[in-house]
């Protein structure tokens, strides 16, 4: 009886410790298979302003300049959006249409981005072009859409956690100040909350830039550098969308595929600051599963 | 109302479970009963995936103890997975590379080759766009985006959305020395920046098939009734000629290349009987039927 | 003076309730637009994809390069890779809860498995994919399998798994626990026979969320299981298979002439699956609400 007690303590206590043993075994792969890529290409090339593998052109401004322009517009679509959404279920939606609308915008967080890609390439893209009258509905715009459509579920449940955790008291005082509904929303409970607003904004953040397939279906792929508002209609390559297409071109070992695995290394590195950064910047005591799931 | 639907939902998914027992069930046994069972992987090339799917399928029907995956990618997906030793077959719009041949060797093996069909490279636009002929050198220059207007090649004043496959693709590695350096090995430019990369060569067709500014090419298996075929010529001054079997057969197409499979060293039994079976006049007439060009006549 | 700012009061009321009407209107405004586009994209897919739902369609092989017949391969790979996936993250991640949630000391190894945990969440997909190919499919040798993607996803999944288990046994109160120790149980016994039946709901619940996600993500397989087309079902867990997600980028941008009623309707049946998924989680929660004993 002792003895498979212990036996079972160890293996709970293993277990609760692989977490870390994955974390470091995928930093030190992506490590091991990224490294080289220093010792293979100069920073000035690296830093250069093309990307075309096949003439040795490893230059990744173009796919972080992508990366970032679908990221920032698609957090300029869904932080109001998803903000106001999270307001209105947390503050002013009636119970029983709060009831309706929170398991809704997890209908959204399950939405496959695939489905969201196959929906952008038949039905956004084309509305773009006759819409907007772009010479091609493949563009940063439209992938930004998308990313707004994936980061708001991950917004809304954050921002309205944040919410929530204003103290009811605040409220209470506001009001008995003779503040209205309105003012007390604005005056007291978004100030309340803003780091965890900040921090749902963070995630969202996040979540746009590592997602692939969607990007990689509506973007149109051109890697080009960023050139002002124009870059925003126009085709993009983002990081994660050069490494989902070109993988599995590359043989093992080539300095293509270790560079392939340097941006992989990238994008490791922001998704670590973003969520190391958020968890200390988080209201809440202990991280719930809303944060992980999204 | 929701548990309504929650009751739909876990009816829907039982039958799918249920649906997926039986035939798996069957599988099984009817692997059971025949141990010996060949089993080839195939990958590379998205221009011949759907060909290569095509001989699968029909090589599966009358060889019932073969089986045979599929999958695309890219010539240099294919490559690098032969190379890695996770494929048996690799199929390829170009020739293997030296390097490629030398990270083979460094693994054991020599890749051998087979042509199994012949394409050519059709350079495709909006139905809606006037334009029906284009020099090679237009096709180039617009590609490098020297020409960006469709008013430069005699078309109406609308903007050039250049089309192109993945760098992964043997089809642009094809269309970048062949169109745009114009098969100058010394010309080292390149698809300007703004140039579109699709990953597959159905995307292309799509968006040219939508988009009136578009210009792309593809594989002629891939071209559809809803996109355009330009005709292409060598030198501004020669005929103009829209691709087809007979001006590839024929030579008179300028661009046009051959489909290769490469297998892990010399292919034996299973292997060897398929590529025998591919290059056999009854596989062949697949080839025609899918928009391809057949390398044996009858 | 006083008199006539006090007259004044009034007026900026009014003002002060135009305000608040306006925030009011512009927050519902936003909540419309971002609850519009869910639903609409909910059953455009399904008045779009039910023409192509038959018997067959369901339970056939794909024929005519995969223009015809069914996508069974597809639905069974999916639920193959969803089977793998639980079998190996669900054992671990609940564990790895109990660890936290009952045995971990508040130390500093303790609070680097929560960093690694909120890590491991906010890693790109693609770059999950990176990872497997690198360790399972080439390291490893497991090549391009099931095997190799169950593993690469149930990493992916471990942090949800995790969480939402710790949340839930966090959530039995302590007194469940007195109560274990003081009729004479070990540690393990009081948690495996007390604490774990009352968390049950909120862990299957976790399970759920975070094999729905599993379930739906394209990147990760895409260099480590997810073949283009397989025309038997895989037999081993060494087997490449095909899947839903992928399967659906297949469709809708490599093959030509492919039918729109077959691509709508398998990007249904995956939004079927992950939506049931949803409902089915969200079921067990509400009923575990009602019938807590606490």
């Amino acid at each position: 009886m002792r003895k498979s007690e212990k036996l079972i303590t160890n293996t709970i206590r293993i277990a609760g410790s692989s977490t870390i043993l994955f974390i470091l075994l995928i930093f030190v792969f992506l490590m091991k298979e990224g490294l080289p890529t220093i010792q293979e290409i100069s920073i000035g090339d690296l830093l250069s302003k093309r990307w075309y593998p096949i003439e040795e052109l490893y230059g990744i401004l173009p796919l972080i300049s992508g990366s970032l322009i679908v990221t920032i517009f698609s957090m300029v679509i869904a932080f109001p959006l998803g903000i106001g959404t999270a307001i209105y279920i947390g503050e002013i939606a009636p119970p029983g249409l709060k009831e309706i609308l929170k398991p809704l915008v997890e209908v959204l967080a399950g939405i496959p981005s695939v489905v969201l890609g196959f929906i952008g390439i038949l039905v956004l893209s084309p509305m773009m072009r006759t819409g907007l009258k772009l010479p091609t509905g493949l563009t940063a715009l439209t992938g930004s859409i998308l990313l707004a459509l994936i980061s708001i579920p991950t917004i809304v449940s954050i921002a309205e956690d944040a919410l929530y955790a204003v103290p009811n008291s605040y409220r209470e005082a506001a009001y008995a100040l003779g503040a209205t509904h309105w003012q007390i929303i604005w005056y007291v409970v978004l100030p309340a909350g803003r780091s965890g607003i900040l921090n749902a904004v963070m995630l969202g953040v996040g979540r746009s830039l590592g997602e692939t397939m969607a990007v990689m279906m509506v973007t149109g792929n051109a890697p080009t550098l960023f050139s002002g508002l124009n870059s925003f209609i126009s085709p993009v390559r983002t990081m994660t969308a050069t490494i989902a297409s070109e993988m599995g071109e590359v043989a093992s070992g080539s300095s293509h595929y270790h560079v392939l695995f340097f941006i992989g290394i990238l994008l490791f590195l922001f998704s670590l600051i973003i969520n190391i950064t958020s968890s200390t910047l988080s209201a809440r005591p202990k991280r719930g599963k809303d944060q992980v799931i999204s | 109302m929701r548990q309504k639907l929650s009751v739909v939902f876990m009816l829907l998914l039982s039958i799918i479970l249920f649906a997926c027992q039986s035939p798996d069930q069957a599988s099984s046994e009817q692997a059971n009963s025949d141990s010996k069972k060949a089993y080839i992987e195939n990958k590379g090339s998205d221009t011949l995936v759907n060909l290569a799917l095509a001989w699968a399928e029909e090589y599966q029907l009358l060889n019932p103890g073969v089986q045979i995956s599929v999958t695309g990618g890219g010539s240099g997906t294919g490559f690098a997975a032969l190379i890695n030793g996770t494929i048996s077959i690799a199929n390829a719009s170009r020739q293997i590379k030296p390097e490629e041949i030398e990270a083979a060797n460094e693994n054991g093996f020599e890749p051998i080759e087979f042509i199994v069909a012949d394409d050519a490279i059709a350079v495709i636009v909006n139905p809606e766009n006037p334009v029906d002929n284009l020099s090679l050198e237009q096709v180039s220059k617009i590609y490098k985006g020297e020409i960006s207007n469709w008013l430069e090649v005699g078309g109406e004043d609308r903007p050039i959305v250049k089309l192109s496959r993945e760098t992964n693709s043997g089809t642009h590695v094809y269309f970048l020395e062949t169109v745009i350096r114009l098969g100058d090995k010394e010309d080292r430019s390149i698809f300007s920046a703004d140039t579109l990369l699709l990953p597959s060569s159905e995307g292309i067709i799509v968006e040219v098939r939508d988009n009136p500014n578009a210009i792309g090419y593809d594989g002629l298996g891939y071209v559809t009734e809803n996109v355009k075929m330009v005709a292409l010529s060598q030198g501004a001054n020669d005929e103009y000629i829209l691709p087809s079997a007979a001006t590839v057969i024929s030579g008179n197409y300028p661009i046009s290349r051959h489909l290769f499979m490469y297998t892990h060293g010399e292919p034996k039994g299973a292997e060897l009987a398929y590529l025998e079976w591919i290059l056999s006049s009854g596989a062949q007439e697949i080839i025609t039927e899918l928009g391809f060009v057949p390398v044996i006549s009858n | 003076m006083n008199l006539s700012s006090y007259s004044k009061e009034p007026k900026f009321r009014i003002s002060r309730n135009l305000i608040q009407e306006i925030g009011f209107m512009g927050i519902r405004l936003i909540t419309v637009i971002t609850i519009f586009p869910i639903l609409a994209i909910v059953v455009f897919i399904a008045i779009k994809g039910i023409p192509a739902i038959s018997w067959e369609f369901l339970t056939a092989m794909p024929r005519d390069g995969m223009r015809a017949g069914g996508i069974l391969p597809a639905i069974v790979g999916t639920l193959y890779l969803m089977v793998g996936t639980a079998t190996i993250s669900i054992p671990l991640g609940i564990a790895a809860g109990i660890y936290l949630a009952e045995y971990a000391p508040d130390n500093l190894w303790t609070r680097l498995i929560r960093i690694a945990i909120i890590s491991l969440a906010g890693i790109p997909s693609v770059v999950y994919g990176l990872f497997g190919l690198g360790l399972f499919v080439l390291f490893f040798e497991f090549g391009i399998s099931i095997l190799s993607a169950a593993l690469t996803l149930s990493i992916m999944t471990l942090p949800v798994i995790i969480s939402t288990s710790e949340e839930a046994l966090r959530s039995v109160p302590y007194k469940f626990r007195v109560i274990g120790i003081s009729l004479g149980g070990t540690q393990w016994q009081t948690i495996r026979k007390v604490i774990l039946p009352q968390a049950l709901p909120g862990i299957v619940t976790g399970i759920i969320l975070g094999l729905e996600r599993a379930v739906g993500e394209t990147a990760p397989i895409l260099f480590t299981g997810a073949t283009f087309f397989l025309p038997h079902l895989p037999s081993s867990p060494l087997d490449a298979t095909m899947a839903l997600p992928y399967h659906i980028y297949v469709i809708s941008t490599q093959i030509p002439g492919m039918p729109i009623t077959i691509q709508y309707g398998t990007v249904l049946v995956l939004l079927v699956i992950v939506l049931a998924m949803d409902v089915i989680a969200s079921v067990i929660r509400s009923r575990a609400r009602a019938k807590r004993q606490w």
